[in-house]
């Protein structure tokens, strides 16, 4: 660890880092080379399909499989009975510690049927339409209940009940009766409300979202394949096979050294793929059929019966001075869960204030069951949903004091010294940068004309470090490979190459990358909370220098000289010996050529558990015209900046801040699960849930702020990819309501509630 | 000694209310044994459950990290991402 700060500290000016060389995966992408979950073909593969509840809540009376198993090319049949029942118990293998049984219950259901589309019987055959045709023969006996998809509907005690064995957690004595409540979050300090009542100044909003889907391009997939000595091997798409290994070991009740994934490349993920649903279904139907299976989801399962993030309700007071210093802030925030508890309210209660210094506060937060998905994670899970009450609630009061909302926020807000609303004392952070940049940006001076708004908001993510691998091999010629253990989702074969390329010395174009399967690279946490890169990464350098060292170990032997003699630069080792002054530098691929002769093969790989990740701030203002006849909202302009510590590829972050802005102006605008009065969801395709497309889009104008480098990564890196998904929901819809004169506080801002708003303004 | 704060999860429900209080821990797995031994099951949840801020910098199951004499020890909630 001292060799990496010492590094960072002393080097500011980098050969590789920093620059933006040509994605490595590119090619395969755009010409169709590249293996997505749904590509892989075995021999001998057959097909599965999945047979999942009409109903939203219903009682699983019986399953009547034989009329299925009877069909002609039908190899399988499983249902819930064919999975062990576990106990409840606390898992790791994600990121997130994960309830054992919730979710075996979730991949298939046991005794009920807990929301519309999810799974309870499967089966696999000869073609894709033998096995459809036998899903119509499997008879399902159910008794629906009444089910509740609202959130505060959820909360109340006469609310239909979804698990008998909740009783709500966090509360000071344990509840007699067992509710939807699974959980309540609290975070206080000081005296809220005094503070409240003494504030010159107050502003109070109810704001409420809808559950939005993280809306990747590709669904779910897999092949799995279980021998008859029961080994199995699962190829698929995810954010990380060991957490697919680890995970269908517990929900199949085998051993983790029987289970074997091989990553496919990933089409998208945003969270919502650090999870399993269909893997240990595939294995399971494989083990009887005894020959490998492959499940793909449609987008209209991906949509009814995968992780969307949840819909909240989010109860902002806040109270300040006449001069714009907030004293007081009070948030209570309602989350969805779906089938299971888990919301992200914990992570929403945790950001919720994070970006100011607030003396007194106090911030609540519900996990609440709903007859609807599981929800699964979705970048910066929760946070999002809460910056959205307060940054609207802070545009407010901006208004009120009459001051200028990034000042207002640059008046408050969090640095170096000050005690986060989460707990720790914020560090190496650049959130006044990032305000000023924006100010300073000439997209925040451009006149606005009528019909038009601007809005600003800020959001802030921890990032997170954790277990990582990396490994690196010198090929004969000199070149280099790089192995990790996470599945590139956002360009981290690029971020590895190029890590690695700087401590060698070498071009970029000299090092490859590859993510081999789980038997042959020691074990990684999954790619998410915008780890790879910081943590990863830390790995790969680690082990990129130890390869440096065992070189300049063999370049000492070759000279006859002592290794403090030998230096590294530029890919060559270089003889500081004085007595060998005609030692010409041994290159990289010189050095290589003789491996067999200095000691065999050179490699490395080094296993380590990242810490001190270093949060992110990001801040964005958005720009927007309404049509106030149709209520169609137009976004002109958009800005995000952001405190990164370091780049190590401008491009890549830049996409992560323009991908991360986009989604959230489809949840700001249009997304959202619609569900009918059975609770089945009306809107499962990219046709009714409209997701952003390039044309809905201005250019998002990037700002990358490189004051705060982190000292726990080599090169001053910091987690990127969640923090520009928390602001623009706020941002868009405090330009909105600018635009339209009206506060709007209900998401999606979909021009029929615009609509709406200005025909109320007018009455 | 390091001087802890807990913020949110349930630290309070174990200590009997208190949710600041020093220890004589040095480092994470020394106040983990500390904690299940002054009040049993607090170490275990800790373990578990919480993520440990230690002068503001967040570490997750590290048991090797080290405090300082007035370390600022913050037990936080265990964080996710996407």
């Amino acid at each position: 660890m001292t060799d990496v700060l010492d590094r960072q500290q002393t080097e500011t000016h980098f050969a590789t880092v920093g620059t933006r060389p040509i994605r490595p995966d590119g090619v395969d992408k755009v010409t169709g080379r590249a293996a997505f979950g749904a590509d892989f073909v075995m021999p001998g593969m057959i097909w599965g399909r999945i047979l999942r509840s009409p109903y939203a809540h219903a009682r699983i009376l019986g399953i009547d499989t034989r009329k299925a198993l009877a069909l002609p090319g039908v190899k399988a049949v499983v249902t819930g009975a064919d999975f062990p029942d576990l106990a409840s118990e606390i898992i790791e293998g994600g990121e997130a510690a994960s309830n054992s049984r919730d979710m075996a219950v979730n991949v298939i259901a046991r005794d009920k049927a807990l929301y519309e589309g999810h799974a309870v019987a499967a089966v696999a055959a000869i073609s894709p339409a033998v096995a459809e045709a036998a899903l119509e023969l499997i008879e399902v006996s159910y008794e629906p209940l009444a089910h509740v998809i609202d959130v505060e509907a959820a909360m109340a005690p006469d609310a239909p009940l979804l698990h008998s064995h909740i009783f709500t957690e966090g509360l000071e004595e344990r509840p007699k009766l067992p509710s939807n409540i699974a959980r309540k979050h609290q975070f206080v300090r000081g005296d809220v409300d005094a503070a409240l009542a003494a504030a010159e100044v107050r502003v109070e909003g109810r704001y409420t979202t809808k559950a939005v889907h993280q809306g990747y391009i590709e669904p779910h997939a897999c092949v799995a394949s279980m021998s008859e000595d029961g080994q199995g091997h699962v190829w698929c798409s995810s954010q990380g096979h060991f957490m697919v290994r680890s995970y269908c070991a517990k929900v199949l009740g085998v051993e983790i050294s029987n289970i074997k994934v091989t990553p496919a490349e990933i089409g998208g993920g945003f969270g919502g793929k650090t999870t399993i649903y269909l893997e240990p279904i595939a294995l399971a139907l494989s083990r009887i059929a005894d020959a490998p299976v492959k499940l793909v989801m449609t987008r209209d399962e991906v949509f009814r019966a995968t992780g969307p993030t949840s819909g909240g309700v989010i109860e902002v007071k806040l109270g300040a001075k006449k001069d714009g210093t907030i004293t007081a802030a009070e948030v209570e925030l309602k989350f969805q869960a779906g089938a299971f508890p888990g919301s992200p309210v914990g992570t929403a209660c945790m950001t919720a204030l994070a970006c100011y210094d607030i003396p007194n506060f106090r911030i609540v937060g519900w996990d609440v069951v709903t007859n609807s998905p599981k929800t699964a994670a979705y970048r910066a899970p929760g946070a999002p949903i809460s910056a959205f009450g307060v940054e609207c609630a802070l545009d407010e009061l901006a208004q009120k004091l009459g001051m200028d909302p990034v000042d207002l926020r640059d008046k408050n807000g969090a640095r170096d010294g000050v005690k986060a609303a989460y707990g720790p004392t914020f560090q190496n952070i650049a959130f006044l940068d990032t305000l000023a940049r924006i100010r300073q940006h000439p997209n925040y001076h451009v006149p606005l004309k009528a019909n038009q708004g601007r809005g600003v908001a800020a959001g802030f993510w921890f990032n997170v470090g954790g277990e990582s691998t990396g490994a690196v091999r010198v090929s004969d010629d000199g070149t280099l490979t790089v192995a990790t253990g996470n599945p590139d989702i956002g360009g981290s074969r690029a971020g590895m190459a190029m890590m690695a390329a700087e401590v060698f010395g070498v071009p970029v174009d000299n090092v490859r990358v590859t993510v081999p399967d789980t038997q042959s690279i020691g074990y990684s946490m999954l790619t998410g909370g915008s780890r790879t890169t910081f943590a990863v990464g830390m790995a790969v350098v680690r082990a990129s220098e130890k390869v440096v060292a065992d070189l300049k170990k063999r370049a000492a032997g070759i000279w006859q000289v002592a290794e403090d003699q030998v230096a590294w630069k530029n890919g060559e080792a270089i003889c500081l010996d004085p007595a060998k002054a005609d030692a010409k530098p041994l290159t990289l691929k010189g050095l290589a050529a003789q491996s067999g002769r200095t000691g065999g093969p050179i490699q490395a790989e080094v296993s380590l558990n990242a810490q001190g990740a270093g949060p992110g701030f990001a801040v964005h203002s958005c720009d927007v015209e309404v049509d106030p006849e149709t209520g169609h909202v137009t976004v002109l302009r958009y800005t995000a900046a952001q405190d990164v510590g370091r780049a190590i590829h401008p491009s890549y972050v830049e996409g992560q801040l323009q991908g991360g802005a986009a989604q959230g102006v489809g949840w700001a605008l249009n997304e959202e699960y619609i569900f009918d009065a059975e609770g089945r969801m009306e809107n499962a395709g990219f046709l009714d849930y409209r997701v952003p497309v390039a044309s809905d889009l201005p250019m998002i104008d990037t700002v990358l702020i490189e004051t705060a480098p982190n000292p726990r990564h080599p090169f001053g890196a910091k987690g990127v990819g969640e923090a520009p998904i928390v602001p623009p929901l706020a941002a868009v819809a405090n330009a909105v309501s600018a635009a339209i004169g009206v506060r709007m506080t209900d998401l999606p801002l979909s021009p029929p509630k615009i609509r709406a708003a200005l025909d109320a303004k007018k009455a | 000694m390091p001087h802890v704060l807990a913020m949110g999860g349930d630290v309070a429900r174990f200590t009997g209310g208190a949710s600041e209080f020093e220890v004589a821990a040095l480092s994470v797995g020394a106040m983990i044994r500390e904690l299940e031994q002054r009040w049993p099951g607090l170490g275990e949840y800790v373990e578990r459950r919480m993520a440990i801020a230690i002068d503001g910098e967040i570490f997750q199951d590290a048991d090797g990290a080290q405090f300082r004499h007035g370390s600022e020890v913050c037990l936080i909630p265990k964080i996710g991402g996407g």
